[in-house]
């Protein structure tokens, strides 16, 4: 059990760090890494406490994806350029921040409040949910119940993001213009009368051929 | 102290909750990283599921932190698109001018 006192501290401290840097940091790249760094520590949490397959899951999605979107994404809009003038105009918006502490402040004891105050009552719960098993593995557990009871769920969580990618790709799709593309439809209406000519080639006259 | 519990968990989750909500009340020049505080947020409502999951026998909870964890990246991938297309139309994603809905 001290071990795994030791490095729930440990993750949790790292954790809640880079989660501060992220907010605070000037650089909108180093707040990216910081993120790469939360998440990676969050996901040890997770595989330590058992949910093995959700914590891998989270290094493929978040670190492998959604975090190298972001790098993307602010590599693309030259966020670099601008950041002299970020620095300049802070002192003029300053008056968000205080009451965006008080409410984030009541909003943490709230929380707190209730962690403290939460009771298990077994009575309360409901018999037909589905029990971890210790025979079978996290991700065969998972598995069992993902694919017969969540079906549904899970086609529509599908549906979600098949929408989000057409959404991303019609939003940031722009046709550019005066670039040669192939038009199939007039391709395939060619016919042979507008293709080809014939022409009577007269002695020491040639043809002259427009186009 | 070295008896990890659930209320150390849940704690760790209002933190990053905390601190997520923060980011996007302090933060007033980049919108990104108002994107990556929700992002914050979204990992610490996945931390209370798994560890009420693991805590409670329920095998529910981790179910719906991959539900979760679908919505979070389809939201953000939408989400960068449009800071993409505005920065194509504006020039600019600093959250103070970002006012053309006048609201």
């Amino acid at each position: 059990m001290v071990a795994h006192a030791i490095f729930f501290y440990i993750f949790s401290i790292i954790a809640v760090i880079s989660a501060i840097m992220v907010t605070v940091s000037k650089n909108t790249v180093h707040s990216v890494f910081f993120l790469i760094l939360d998440f990676i520590s969050i996901s040890c949490l997770f595989i330590m406490i058992g949910a093995e397959f959700l914590g891998m899951i989270m290094l493929i999605v978040y670190v492998g994806a959604v975090a190298v979107l972001f790098l993307f994404v602010v590599m693309m809009l030259n966020v670099a350029q601008q950041k002299n003038q970020w620095f300049n105009s802070e002192a003029t918006s300053s008056s968000h921040i205080p009451v965006g502490l008080i409410i984030s402040t009541i909003i943490f004891f709230e929380l707190i409040i209730v962690v403290g105050g939460w009771k298990y009552k077994p009575e309360l719960s409901n018999p037909n949910t589905t029990k971890i098993s210790n025979e079978i593995s996290n991700t065969h557990s998972l598995g069992q119940v993902l694919y017969t009871d969540y079906i549904h769920i899970f086609q529509i969580s599908g549906m979600i993001l098949l929408i989000a990618m057409i959404g991303a790709i019609v939003l940031t799709f722009r046709r550019r213009e005066g670039v040669k593309t192939q038009s199939y439809l007039k391709q395939i209406s060619r016919e042979r009368s507008e293709g080809i000519e014939v022409l009577e080639v007269q002695s020491n006259k040639g043809v002259k051929i427009d186009d | 102290m070295t008896e990890i519990g659930l209320g150390h968990y849940l704690t760790l989750g209002a933190v990053i909750f905390s601190i997520g909500v923060i980011g996007i009340f302090l933060n007033r020049k980049n919108i990104i990283v108002i994107l990556m505080s929700i992002e914050l947020i979204l990992l610490a409502v996945n931390i209370n599921l798994v560890s009420f999951s693991i805590y409670l026998g329920d095998l529910t909870g981790q179910v719906f932190t991959l539900f979760i964890l679908t919505v979070a990246a389809a939201e953000a991938a939408i989400g960068l698109a449009i800071i993409v297309v505005y920065y194509r139309n504006a020039g600019t994603i600093r959250v103070e001018e970002i006012d053309k809905l006048k609201g």
